[in-house]
């Protein structure tokens, strides 16, 4: 893939800002988590309306102190990768996945039970729509215009700029 | 060491700005999370502190070590099944039955939480059920697996066989008292279904049985006492969190056949198979009537309607919190307005029970605050789930599965904390989830959502337990190891006396007084309490009206 696409500056200025935001969102789930040492995903797992019996499982006794860590420890990854600017491919892969995972455990689906939410959803929610922004950061990597992937970037580059 | 170098070469200030720039914005969000737990945790801990609730369960009843105790049951019906599966004896046809139900729903756990049912070192020797399909169905399931069950014609050939230690009665209420006192005379320890007696008369002289009887264990089966939450409601009241109570509200929300007693009548039924002499016992005596050996829920002359059969739970469990005795006053309306089938217990039913002397305590000035009613509102016309609420002048009890309270936005005791805007009255100041690890301050509407869906069940040691096994299991305790049981005479004496009261109340459609001194319900002169208690004319006069 095309690792320096030839995007306007607001063009690039929009893509990071989105993953920023994103990584944002993220990180402050996971730092809240991690420190409500009460908190847990076990009713949010155990009332899922759609493939009830794999979230049953995952939130069943002997899975649901690991599913716990898996999912603090995935967000604030996922967070700090997107807001740093590091692996941000990698990190979107996987909150690609965390996202699809709330969504199909309580998905708006026509004639299914919603539970508590702030607003109307019919098919698609907000965690369809920031997995699919999760998708365009995962196609648009911007690691190399902000962040620490500019770093490698820079030393793989290198012979690049002389062509310039 | 080369290649570093060149990683690093020629970076101006602008570089690092764009290779780092994303650093800051990790340190300002991680912080902000940090500290709103943080402040989140220390306002819940004052709050908690504040409170000083102590979220315990009642202490587990001794061990069940021993010779077996021979355990005789008097009434196979609905609820004496039901008894026996917390006794650790189910029935061929439920074992089967509950199999094909799980294999169908992985999810219904029903026969494995029977089976990890703790074993209570104990034979079902004896059976009384005066009709013989239901007896010989418990035969036939009883007399396996090591234990010999055998069936009495009568509950007095029983009671004197010198077989059996202790009696489990689940007989219609009529019977609950003849039996009860019977088996306390000869030695056999009792538990006895609610209500206690079906006659004020009767309770009294039970608890005459049992004064003179002090080595039998008579335990009254409102199992709810074991409900987790209760300690915590104890002392949440012993605390003074919600003020003085003036008032509270318990129901019965039913809105189908089986809840309006309309049960199955059996085919097999019959003046064959079934003794209606040894059935009709002091009641009036009419020819064979199949309907009312099977629904006798629903007359007078047998039970005590939703005033001694569903009452007496709610009185019970306030009671238990609460621990204010027979009420001073009782009114009551109603009338059969949902199932007009020929049955004469109202269907509808408001009793109010007062009392004036009792307080819960005060956080206003002294001589302000004192007395209390509480209010049991009934229908079998609708299951709208209306809860239970204790309501106080600082703050609302919601005693259910959970506990939770509501501070009072007009409070004395949170007025400060209000104002400060540390307590929401609309967010619970506290919360008793049995079946969490801990106690919770704030509670997200999300949680409460869970919650109220029933999926945090009440576990006791991991183990999902019912609540009758648990009374059961502590009647048997005191039995073995000596104690007394939570629901005793004492309570079941001022449960009965309620109830009759409620009924009395209905029938007579004026006040009805209870003389703390002389422990008597005071009647008007000529009147026979009793008599009129069990009057089979009120529903019916009521109906054609």
């Amino acid at each position: 893939m095309n690792q320096n696409p030839n995007f306007t500056s607001v063009q690039t200025f929009a893509l990071v800002a989105m993953r920023l935001l994103i990584g944002w969102h993220f990180l402050y789930e996971g730092v809240i988590k991690l420190y409500s040492p009460s908190w847990t995903a076990k009713g949010y797992l155990l009332s899922a309306t759609y493939m009830q019996s794999f979230f049953q499982w995952l939130a069943s006794e002997s899975m649901i102190s690991v599913v716990d860590t898996l999912n603090i420890a995935a967000l604030i990854l996922v967070g700090i990768g997107l807001i740093v600017g590091f692996k941000t491919k990698w990190v979107s892969v996987v909150g690609i996945g965390l996202l699809l995972l709330y969504y199909f455990a309580h998905p708006p689906f026509p004639g299914y039970a919603q539970g508590p939410s702030e607003g109307s959803y019919w098919l698609v929610n907000k965690n369809l729509i920031e997995a699919a922004a999760l998708l365009v950061v995962f196609l648009f990597p911007t690691e190399y215009a902000f962040g620490i992937g500019r770093l490698f970037m820079k030393k793989k580059m290198e012979p690049a700029h002389q062509l310039n | 060491m080369k290649t570093d170098k060149n990683l690093f070469k020629g970076l101006s200030r602008r570089e690092w700005i764009k290779i780092l720039g994303g650093i800051p914005v990790l340190g300002a969000v991680w912080t902000a999370g940090y500290r709103f737990t943080e402040k989140a945790k220390t306002e819940r801990n004052l709050l908690l502190e504040t409170l000083n609730i102590k979220a315990s369960p009642p202490p587990a009843s001794g061990p069940m070590s021993g010779e077996p105790l021979r355990i005789g049951l008097i009434g196979f019906g609905i609820r004496g099944e039901q008894l026996m599966r917390s006794l650790g004896f189910a029935t061929t046809e439920w074992l089967e039955q509950m199999a094909k139900s799980s294999a169908e729903n992985p999810n219904d756990k029903r026969l494995d939480d029977f089976k990890a049912q703790e074993n209570l070192n104990v034979k079902l020797a004896g059976i009384c059920d005066i009709f013989d399909v239901r007896a010989e169905k418990a035969l036939a399931s009883f007399n396996q697996n090591g234990n010999v069950c055998k069936r009495y014609r009568t509950h007095s050939d029983m009671i004197h066989s010198g077989e059996i230690d202790a009696i489990i009665i689940a007989t219609p209420d009529h019977w609950h008292a003849p039996m009860a006192i019977e088996a306390i005379e000869a030695g056999l320890h009792v538990y006895i279904e609610k209500p206690m007696t079906h006659t004020i008369q009767e309770t009294y002289d039970l608890r005459e049985s049992c004064r003179r009887n002090p080595d039998v264990v008579m335990a009254v089966g409102h199992q709810h006492r074991q409900t987790q939450s209760f300690l915590t409601a104890q002392d949440a009241i012993a605390k003074m969190t919600l003020g003085h109570v003036s008032l509270v509200t318990t129901t019965t929300n039913r809105n189908d056949d089986n809840g309006a007693w309309q049960y199955d009548i059996h085919p097999d039924a019959s003046p064959d198979t079934i003794d209606w002499n040894a059935f009709l016992g002091t009641a009036p005596q009419i020819p064979f009537n199949a309907e009312h050996f099977f629904r006798w829920r629903k007359w007078w002359a047998y039970g005590s309607g939703l005033s001694g059969d569903l009452l007496t739970h709610d009185y019970d469990r306030i009671n238990c919190v609460l621990k204010m005795g027979i009420p001073k006053y009782i009114t009551a309306s109603g009338g059969v307005y949902t199932h007009r089938d020929g049955r004469n217990v109202p269907d509808v039913m408001q009793i109010n029970m007062d009392f004036p002397n009792f307080s819960t305590g005060s956080s206003q000035e002294p001589g302000k605050e004192k007395g209390m009613t509480l209010v049991y509102s009934a229908t079998l016309g609708n299951q709208f789930d209306r809860g239970t609420l204790l309501m106080g002048h600082d703050a609302t009890m919601e005693l259910g599965n959970m506990l939770t309270i509501h501070a009072d936005p007009r409070s004395t005791k949170y007025a400060e904390f209000i104002k400060e805007k540390r307590i929401d009255p609309m967010v619970p100041i506290y919360q008793y989830d049995p079946s969490a690890n801990g106690v919770d301050a704030v509670t997200s509407a999300t949680a409460k959502y869970f919650a109220n869906k029933g999926l945090l069940w009440t576990y006791r040691d991991g183990k999902r337990v019912d609540s009758t096994f648990l009374h059961i299991r502590e009647w048997l305790s005191c039995v073995r190891n000596g104690g007394n049981p939570s629901c005793g005479i004492t309570e079941g004496f001022e449960e009965a006396i309620t109830a009759h009261m409620g009924g009395l109340a209905y029938k007579l459609g004026r006040r009805v007084e209870w003389d703390e001194e002389s422990e008597r319900i005071v009647a008007l002169p000529g009147e026979d309490l009793d008599a009129i208690l069990l009057d089979n004319e009120v529903g019916y006069l009521m109906q054609k009206a």
